[in-house]
């Protein structure tokens, strides 16, 4: 690569192998290529490629409220005005509910008496790695934290110190978090399966990828549990302009590569590897 | 009462044990996964009704405005910005919190409602079915997923289909939930996101137990954790070809007369559980 290509893996639906497969690309590409884990929800990149933590900073990606009771009249104003039901009274004290909480700022505009503060909140922490395949950049998100498009947005932030090319590991769905990864982005991998369900969360996915005008390219993982099904995802992906990049068979290989760590591609002689070889040297040929 | 089905990571099976689970008991399903809704394709409801969702966006009246900036410093969402000559206005980052009008003097503004996605009301074959659409190229899911939560009729017995994660959107789902149904796959992926969700159903203090997909010979590693952590294991679906079969036609898995039993017996575990408030 070396041309300030970004590839994305996306895949609408979850569980696809989205992970999985960017795994072994991050095997397949050269190491100048800087991955990110923007799968911040569910952030498994690492668990495969492994590497050591070279930094780690904290981010903080929200904002929450704390009443000072010491200044609070119990007005109750504050949980008048508050959308997000983060205000509750307990024992006839106001306080914040700090998983509901925006940090939108209305208890603090509307507090007749200056007792409600903002406070920066605490989202994740940015780790970058030094792993065997080159840089990773990944994140822990604190759970059920708000913001994860932005905690996304600072992954790939981090990522550009430390190159022009990129490979990203994106979230399922369409949402803040798969806009965040996609946007920007040369290409944009999509990994669906030969299911009812694969086949719709495709379809909405690939609407994200052309409003960021990321170049569509579609894998088939599984094709073979219903070919039925991914001869009619084909057929539908070139009409509307997919450009296929390949299929990947069953294969219990993969279950034994999650759990053993490694990357499919590490078992060279199984089905999907080789699969996952033809497909890489597809896209090479499509980047070229 | 509210059982809602979750993850974490994403595909290990919250639809499928979710709508198979409403089906048998003929119960409500509501599905707020709502940037891919899924559960329609299982229980092929009748729509009977579309409800619009929306945030509320503001709208500024230039003729009251003086650009005094406080709708501007008092966002906190980069929403609003002042060229000088008029307040701008960038909707999709909007939160609909109404800080701008709370902020401003002049009574310049005004909230109107934005479209953000739909809801879908209906019923399937054995009860009622509602489903959250969420509009293409919206970012935000929770608005209309506390849209859907507020047409649920609380005294009846719903299903509810949690989206993938552990983020604000899994938070708005679980709200007011009674019991948490866990799905998770045995692989070094589930488990590390099963362990994202448990911290926020631990948080919330809402009783749950897992269930375990496509359990195969590597299911220690999680029961390894469910008993250190002393999580509650309701049962486990042992791996199929044919249950992936069916799945990807989009036929529900209790059609089988084998996988039938796996799941009318999933479901008497996880009716004593709620009964009893997260007992086994």
């Amino acid at each position: 690569m070396n041309t300030g290509e970004s590839i994305v893996v996306i895949s609408g639906k979850g569980g696809t192998g989205k992970t999985t497969i960017t795994a072994s690309l991050a095997h397949l590409m050269s190491k100048d290529v800087v991955k990110a884990d923007c799968d911040v929800d569910a952030s498994n990149l690492g668990i495969i490629l492994n590497g050591e933590t070279k930094l780690e900073n904290d981010y903080y990606g929200a904002k929450v409220a704390r009443i000072n009771e010491v200044k609070c009249l119990d007005c109750g104003q504050c949980e008048a005005v508050c959308r997000y039901n983060a205000i509750e009274l307990k024992n006839g004290k106001y306080s914040v509910r700090p998983l509901k909480c925006e940090g939108c700022n209305a208890c603090v505009v509307k507090c007749p008496n200056n007792a409600i503060q903002l406070l920066d909140e605490k989202t994740g922490k940015i780790q970058v790695k030094e792993t065997s395949k080159g840089k990773l950049v990944t994140s822990v998100m604190i759970p059920g934290a708000e913001g994860s498009g932005k905690l996304v947005t600072e992954v790939r932030k981090t990522g550009k110190q430390y190159g022009i090319d990129f490979l990203i590991d994106g979230s399922p769905g369409v949402g803040c978090s798969v806009m965040a990864s996609v946007t920007g982005t040369n290409y944009s991998i999509i990994v669906t399966e030969p299911t009812q369900s694969g086949y719709e969360d495709l379809i909405r996915v690939y609407e994200i990828v052309k409003h960021f005008n990321s170049k569509a390219l579609l894998i088939i993982n599984k094709y073979d549990i219903n070919e039925e099904m991914t001869n009619q995802i084909e057929k539908a992906a070139k009409e509307i302009g997919i450009q296929m990049l390949g299929r990947i068979p069953f294969d219990p290989v993969v279950n034994e590569a999650v759990n053993g760590l490694n990357a499919i591609v590490e078992y060279r002689e199984s089905r999907a590897s080789k699969a996952l070889i033809n497909i890489y040297e597809q896209l090479k040929e499509e980047i070229s | 009462m509210n059982i809602v089905f979750l993850s974490g990571k994403g595909g290990t099976g919250k639809t499928t044990v979710s709508t198979n689970i409403a089906y048998i008991n003929g119960f409500n399903y509501i599905d707020c996964d709502v940037e891919e809704p899924n559960g329609h394709i299982f229980l092929k409801p009748e729509y009977k009704e579309v409800v619009q969702s929306g945030i509320l966006n503001p709208v500024i009246d230039e003729e009251k405005c003086t650009l005094c900036n406080a709708c501007v410093e008092n966002c906190q969402f980069g929403t609003l910005a002042n060229t000088g000559k008029k307040i701008l206005i960038f909707n999709e980052l909007c939160h609909g919190c109404g800080t701008c009008s709370i902020s401003c003097n002049f009574n310049a503004i005004q909230e109107v409602k934005r479209n953000v996605g739909k809801i879908e009301i209906g019923t399937y074959e054995k009860g009622k079915f509602m489903r959250g659409v969420l509009n293409l190229k919206e970012p935000l899911a929770v608005p209309l997923i506390k849209d859907v939560k507020e047409l649920i009729v609380a005294h009846e017995t719903n299903i509810i289909d949690a989206p993938p994660g552990s983020s604000c959107t899994v938070v708005e789902t679980l709200e007011d939930g009674d019991y948490a149904v866990l799905v998770t796959e045995p692989s070094a992926f589930g488990l590390s996101d099963l362990k994202q969700v448990v911290t926020v159903l631990k948080q919330m203090a809402i009783p749950f137990g897992v269930i375990i997909n496509r359990g195969d010979n590597n299911n220690s590693i999680i029961t390894d954790y469910l008993n250190k952590e002393k999580i509650d294991l309701i049962g486990m679906i042992p791996y199929s070809m044919k249950a992936a079969q069916l799945y990807s036609k989009g036929t529900l898995l209790i059609k089988d007369p084998e996988l039938n039993e796996v799941f009318v017996d999933l479901s008497q575990k996880i009716m004593h559980r709620v009964m009893t408030n997260g007992k086994n």
